[in-house]
């Protein structure tokens, strides 16, 4: 153990230094050495606080380790303290500790001790140990003493992390769910608390909610300590109610804890009222519930509360006021900022006023944010405009009062509230065209100011679309044109669109300078999309300037303030969370927790192993998936033959399948794989008919995207071939690549795959792929995440629907299509009520369109895979002849509704389709078309 | 679950450094003192994720306490753990909390750390409750080889009363109550109210023998009217409005949320029973007027004219009104009749400060204010005019304790306290 003095030689400059260093450990190694108490706690006193400051050690460890069994427990502690930290990477030395852990473990007098060993051996992370610990760790969770058992119950959950199979072969895991019933209630929570840790590690269900234990938990609640009720409030909101009853029971329970004095607690208890409130039928038991949580939620912003909780408060209440307005809507004042509130709560204050915002208030929100307007910090001025902007998009009627405060805002003449007014005015031109056009003039005379590229492009757009009104509009872009070279691109496309709008206007004043533009634009521009554009100008000018003025000064889409709100799906995932990180960056959890990610991604490893297990099994190849549509058929005759036992074992699961549907999808995955264990019979029958995929989901054919004479977009290279599908896996969307080499010589690898801008935001999860390299004459399967959290596209979605992907591989870069069927869009969370969809039925302006399916199929059939498939049976008509007319909805995960009326008949299947959007009633029939023919 | 705690210095140093899960490393810890607390960039955002890891962290004074995370964890609940453990830090060290503190007590500091926390998750972090079994210097030996004693402190520390111990003598037998109301208010410059609230708690330092049972009531408005009416009492006394009460974790919420009943066993010692927040029929203890002129291009003048809204038979104490100047100030002439009023340049402002001021009562203070020369040209961005004060037994929200009952076995008589403070929270009005 002479490290430091054996590198004492290494340079002469820091060889005194070194040496100084040397000749402390030496000494502290001493001082440890000698019988005295006082000296060894100096010595270890001076370790811990250099391993404090990040100073190695490390070589001290079997001098400090000695002294482990001291009976001065002072030392104990420090010497503990100093082992953890060193035990991991000191694996052979740590086994020196087992000893006095197990010792001490076995101390007949004295509770804190046995605790203190039970609790630091289980962080001494080594592998080897964690044998030798399970004994004394099984006669410490039945230890007399209830401190004794809450932390070895703990300690199971640390053993578990470092190796989970033999905790689990040990059977210290059903010890762990024994301690559920223990008599102290602090004992519970920590067992509910190491349950879940489990759980989280391993993937699969550990903490069974079932009523029994949903009643242990609550009783241990009422009696353990503030961080033991939020752990069991926690564990409390996994629980799924059987009924709006047992919902209401639970909440009666929990809803007193509003009034604790915990935040933890408070936002844990509303965790579980925003959740089960969704299982109550009552409106007015709704209402009452729900405004109990206004007070203490106010609360939680009081002044003199730490900043940092306020803002978890505001992240959370930012999302309850989304779900549910009513729990806010009066107390408007506790947002409003004060002046020595952190930046970080301002900004959240101004997001939820902009929420709250409404034709009653607006008034005195306005007056609020014109006073924010005038504070110092850039960045809250800013967004403190933008509210007012987003205000004035929102409430129609209450235009003209923010358009108003807008103008007073230009009329400062402050160059970043000018800049922010003038982008958000151009909004609010979109909104209200030709309403607002007073203000000009004050907007023309703030054209010198204006740095921010945004905020000039803004400008100009607005000269554009007035060129009638602004007189000298043509003088004004002639000067913008002036740098039109230097500009950035967006700047650059405004002025090409403004002065392509003032020559169709006003033809002579625009004249000259179009053509000079144009020319600029087509010659000397490196920017393909402007180059691109100027051409296509230049084009629709020669040929018909008539045309051309329909298509520049077409109608626009309207925007709305939605752009600010969360999707409902993703904002029920969130309001689960409520408390939690996830609430505060608003995003999934495993969007930002590795460890999540890794059990998934495991977990979907292994279902595609099955697929392939089980294809191999049916069809002999993997390769035949193309031609699986035409061998349906065949397929079908099968299922059609087996005998009428099969049938209706099938319907039986199917019905099982329904009635247990909300915990399939709202607990974690393995659901469907317990159902296995249960019904081990029927699984294996029906098994043999359809892969386990498709007991869920119905599998897209593979479609060739890319073909091995395609050349990459850089280096050209080719002989990659790439066969996709988007499927649907559980409520995920994932895509699954089939990646082929066709080359002699190359090897590809690195994968990674991006999307263009596309309706319904999809996007990879992870731009990389997790992929073998594949070698020559090689194909490997692959299989992307997708969510619906991308960059949005504002076009809808038209037939036939495909996503630009661009795949990149070590050697280049790809470019192809990938066709896309509604199907893996739908929604497995029926947010949808029968109530919206009369309405919806009943709307003027939706499409209505008749199709016919020539399939045939049986009826019963028919029903489960459109059920399987996230359609929901809302009704059922009978006309005087008999002819039932079923009525599903459905819909897209971005909330948009679908309605289909459906007519059985023994050759065909007459559908009715209802969509909120013409362009999407072909991708329907197609969807509906793969629901009832593909497996 | 929380991966570790830090203490870290405002230079960015790492005073104390815990680890309980071994998914984080120390270097990233130490990325983010660089990047962030040195930068002072953790201003911005108490919840930061870097590269998969969660940071969330609190700011006392110059101390950052920091918590990382690689998982979903409870963050309310995460950062209210470290605002206690800090609470606890300070209980063990008379109140400070700085650096010095850190450095002189850092191996309690640790010894403190492995009891609140275990594997990430929070255990026990009431300061009372540890001060009985975790001292500086280590327990004394007659304590670790007492049976019975260790027992007692284990089933309190895990009981459904951690809170108070058991077997408590005192003899005489006192509670003392405090209700201590902070009022915020802000007022638009024509003087309408914008908002205001008051945040009150009631402090109770209890030094009562056995186990007492405690029932508390106040003039809740709520709890009034379920109250049956006594015949031939008239009471002109409706109550006021709470808007929302806080309990500390010894009142059975339960109970109150049936029977509206404050009903508790208290802690031994002082605590904070409960936090309330009010906002309707505030009784503004002062009212503000203040006047603004700008008499020429390098010359303002403020007037503020302050007014008592209270008994005359009340003084409120230590009002120091803060009025704002411009960053240019050259020179401020004061004036008035009462306490003293002074330009401090490090507070942009003049401190206008008097020790006691009658209820009922007006006063006035004119400040002159000579304007440097200044290259800035932006108009000078007005902060509003604050005000702190105390006034003794006044509440601005009227609330009154109406009883105090005790019950415990041995039936003895306790003595009652009761005082009443106001204070100003957030006073403020725009000029």
């Amino acid at each position: 153990m002479s490290r430091p003095s054996a590198s004492a030689s290494t340079s002469s400059s820091s060889r005194s230094s070194r040496s100084r260093y040397g000749k402390e450990v030496k000494e502290l190694q001493d001082a440890l050495n000698q019988n005295k108490i006082e000296s060894k706690r100096d010595a270890i006193r001076k370790i811990i606080d250099a391993m404090t400051r990040g100073k190695d050690v490390s070589m001290l460890f079997p001098d400090v380790a000695k002294n482990m069994e001291t009976s001065n427990l002072e030392l104990k502690k420090l010497v503990y303290l100093y082992i953890i930290n060193y035990a991991k990477i000191m694996p052979d030395l740590a086994v020196m500790a087992v000893n006095s852990f197990r010792k001490d473990a076995r101390d007949k007098t004295n509770p804190f001790l046995r605790a203190l060993a039970i609790r630091t051996m289980g962080c001494i992370r080594v592998k080897l140990i964690t044998e030798y610990l399970l004994d004394p760790l099984k006669e410490s969770i039945k230890d007399e003493d209830s401190y004794v058992r809450k932390t070895a119950a703990i300690c199971i959950s640390k053993l578990y992390d470092v190796s989970p199979e033999l905790i689990e072969e040990q059977g210290l895991l059903k010890l762990l769910e024994n301690l559920l019933n223990d008599g102290n209630a602090m004992v519970v929570a920590n067992a509910v608390c190491a349950l879940l840790i489990v759980q989280e590690s391993k993937g699969t269900t550990m903490l069974q909610l079932n009523p029994y234990t949903i009643q242990k938990i609550l009783t241990a609640m009422n009696e353990c300590n503030e961080w033991g009720v939020i752990y069991c409030l926690d564990a409390l909101a996994m629980y799924i109610p059987e009924d709006g009853k047992e919902a209401e029971a639970i909440l009666e329970r929990v809803s007193p804890r509003l009034n604790h004095n915990n935040p933890g607690v408070v936002l844990s208890a509303c965790k579980i009222m925003m959740k089960f409130l969704d299982y109550l039928q009552n409106p007015e038991t709704i209402r009452q519930n729900a405004l109990k949580m206004t007070a203490p939620l106010i609360s939680l912003l009081s002044l003199g509360k730490e900043p940092e909780i306020q803002y978890v408060a505001l992240k959370n209440i930012n999302l309850i006021i989304q779900k549910r307005p009513i729990i806010i809507e009066k107390d408007i004042k506790v947002f409003f900022c004060n002046f020595n509130d952190p930046i970080y709560i301002k900004l959240q204050k101004l997001e939820v006023l902009s929420k709250l915002a409404n034709n009653d208030n607006i008034q005195q929100i306005l007056h609020e944010l014109k006073e924010y307007t005038q504070e110092v910090d850039v960045e809250f001025v800013r967004k403190s405009v933008r509210t007012i902007g987003r205000c004035a998009i929102k409430l129609e009627k209450a235009a003209e009062k923010c358009v108003t405060a807008l103008w007073e805002c230009l009329k400062t003449k402050v160059n970043y509230v000018v800049m922010e007014s003038i982008i958000v005015i151009r909004d609010i031109f979109r909104k209200y065209p030709r309403k607002y056009e007073m203000i000009l003039k004050d907007l023309c005379e703030n054209l010198k100011s204006l740095e921010d590229p945004e905020a000039k492009a803004s400008m100009i757009w607005i000269i554009g679309e007035y060129v009638d009104t602004i007189e000298n509009a043509d003088s004004l872009l002639a000067n913008f044109s002036e740098n039109f070279k230097d500009e950035p691109a967006n700047v650059q496309h405004q002025i090409l669109v403004a002065v392509m709008k003032l020559f169709l206007q006003r033809p002579n004043d625009g004249k000259e300078l179009i053509h000079n533009l144009l020319k600029t634009a087509t010659i000397e521009c490196e920017n393909p999309d402007l180059r691109d554009r100027a051409y296509i100008y230049w084009r629709m000018l020669s040929t018909d300037p008539e045309l051309a003025k329909k298509i520049v000064f077409t109608e626009r889409p309207t925007i709305s303030d939605s752009s600010y709100t969360i999707e409902n799906e993703l904002l029920d995932k969130l309001i689960e969370n409520i408390g939690n990180l996830s609430s505060v960056y608003t995003k999934k959890p495993e969007s930002f927790v590795k460890k999540l990610r890794d059990v998934l991604n495991s977990k979907i490893a292994d279902k595609i192993d099955d697929v392939y297990d089980q294809d191999q099994l049916m069809e002999g190849k993997p390769e035949d998936y193309s031609d699986q549509q035409g061998g349906q058929s065949t397929v079908y005759e099968n299922n059609y033959d087996t005998s009428s036992q099969i049938q209706s074992q099938i319907q039986q699961s199917q019905i099982q399948q329904v009635s247990q549907k909300i915990d399939l999808l709202e607990l974690d995955d393995n659901q469907p794989q317990q159902q296995q264990q249960q019904q081990p019979q029927i699984q294996t029958q029906i098994q043999t008919q359809i892969p386990t995929q498709s007991i869920q989901n119905i599998r897209i054919p593979f479609a060739e995207v890319l073909t091995a004479n395609t050349p990459g977009s850089q280096t050209q290279v080719q002989g990659l071939s790439i066969e996709t599908a988007f499927q649907k896996n559980g409520d995920k969307i994932v895509l699954d690549l089939k990646i082929t080499n066709k080359t002699q010589d190359k090897t590809f690898s690195d994968f990674g795959i991006k999307f263009n801008k596309n309706p319904f935001k999809l996007q990879p999860d992870t731009i990389e792929i997790q992929c073998q390299p594949v070698f020559p004459g090689q194909t490997q399967i692959a299989q992307s995440l997708i969510n619906t959290n991308g960059p949005a596209f504002e076009e809808p979605p038209q037939m036939p629907y495909k996503i630009q992907v661009a795949l990149k591989t070590n050697l280049d870069v790809f470019y192809f299509f990938i066709p896309m069927s509604l199907s893996v869009l739908f929604s497995s969370t029926a947010s949808i009520t029968q109530q919206k969809f009369i309405e919806l039925s009943q709307a003027q302006n939706i499409a209505r369109k008749q199709e016919v399916l020539q399939i045939q199929i049986d009826p019963q059939r028919m029903k489960e895979r459109l059920e399987r498939n996230y359609f929901f049976l809302i009704g059922v008509r009978k006309d005087e002849r008999g002819v039932e007319l079923l009525s599903y909805a459905a819909s897209l995960v971005n909330g948009m509704p679908l309605l289909v009326n459906v007519i059985h008949t023994p050759t065909a299947i007459n559908l009715q389709l209802q969509v909120p959007h013409p362009t999407l009633m072909p991708l329907l029939y197609q969807a509906i078309g793969f629901i009832l023919t593909l497996n | 679950m929380i991966s570790s705690i830090v203490f870290i210095n405002h230079k960015g140093e790492i005073l104390i450094y815990r680890v309980y899960k071994d998914d984080i490393t120390r270097s990233e810890t130490t990325q983010f003192c660089a990047k962030i607390v040195a930068t002072k960039e953790n201003k911005e955002c108490p919840i930061i994720n870097i590269d998969g890891t969660s940071f969330i962290h609190i700011t006392i004074k110059d101390i950052v306490v920091l918590a990382t995370t690689k998982v979903n964890v409870n963050v309310a609940m995460t950062l209210q753990f470290l605002y206690q453990l800090v609470k606890v830090c300070r209980a063990y060290f008379g109140g400070e909390f700085d650096e010095n503190c850190i450095k002189k007590h850092f191996v309690l500091i640790y010894e403190i750390l492995d009891e609140v926390m275990d594997y990430g998750v929070p255990q026990i972090a009431d300061a009372d409750l540890l001060k009985k079994y975790i001292q500086e210097g280590g327990l004394k030996p007659e304590l670790m080889n007492d049976v019975e004693k260790l027992k007692q402190l284990t089933s309190q520390a895990t009981g459904a009363t951690s809170w108070r111990p058991p077997n408590l003598v005192y003899r005489k037998n006192e509670v003392y109550l405090d209700v201590i109301e902070s009022v915020n208010v802000l007022m638009s410059v024509k003087g309408t109210i914008l908002k205001a609230d008051v945040a009150g708690s009631i402090q109770v330092k209890c030094l009562l023998s056995g186990m007492p049972e405690c029932k508390f009531g106040m003039n809740d408005k709520l709890l009034m009217q379920r109250e049956p009416r006594k015949p031939g009492q008239t009471t002109t006394d409706k109550g006021i409005t709470i808007d929302d009460l806080k309990f500390h974790q010894c009142v059975k919420l339960p109970k109150f949320d049936k029977e509206r009943a404050i009903t508790f066993i208290p802690p031994d010692g002082q605590f904070e029973l409960m936090t309330y927040r009010i906002t309707e029929n505030i009784n503004l203890p002062f009212k503000i007027m203040p006047v603004y002129n700008e008499l020429g291009k390098n010359k303002l003048e403020i007037r503020v004219k302050i007014k008592s809204i209270f008994e005359k038979n009340l003084f409120a104490t230590n009002l120091a009104i803060k009025i704002p100047v411009p960053k240019n100030t050259a020179n401020v002439n004061t004036n008035s009749a009462i306490g003293k009023a002074k330009h401090e340049p490090d507070q942009q402002g003049v401190i206008w400060r008097i020790k006691k001021y009658p209820g009922d009562f007006e006063a006035l203070l004119r400040c002159e204010i000579d304007l440097g020369q200044t290259t800035n040209q932006q108009p000078w961005i007005k902060p509003p005019i604050s005000m702190e004060f105390q006034v003794p037994m006044f509440t601005a929200s009227g609330l009154r304790v109406r009883f105090l009952r005790i019950y415990e076995k041995a039936g003895y008589k306790p003595t009652k306290w009761i005082r009443y403070i106001t204070k100003a929270g957030e006073y403020l009005h725009r000029l």
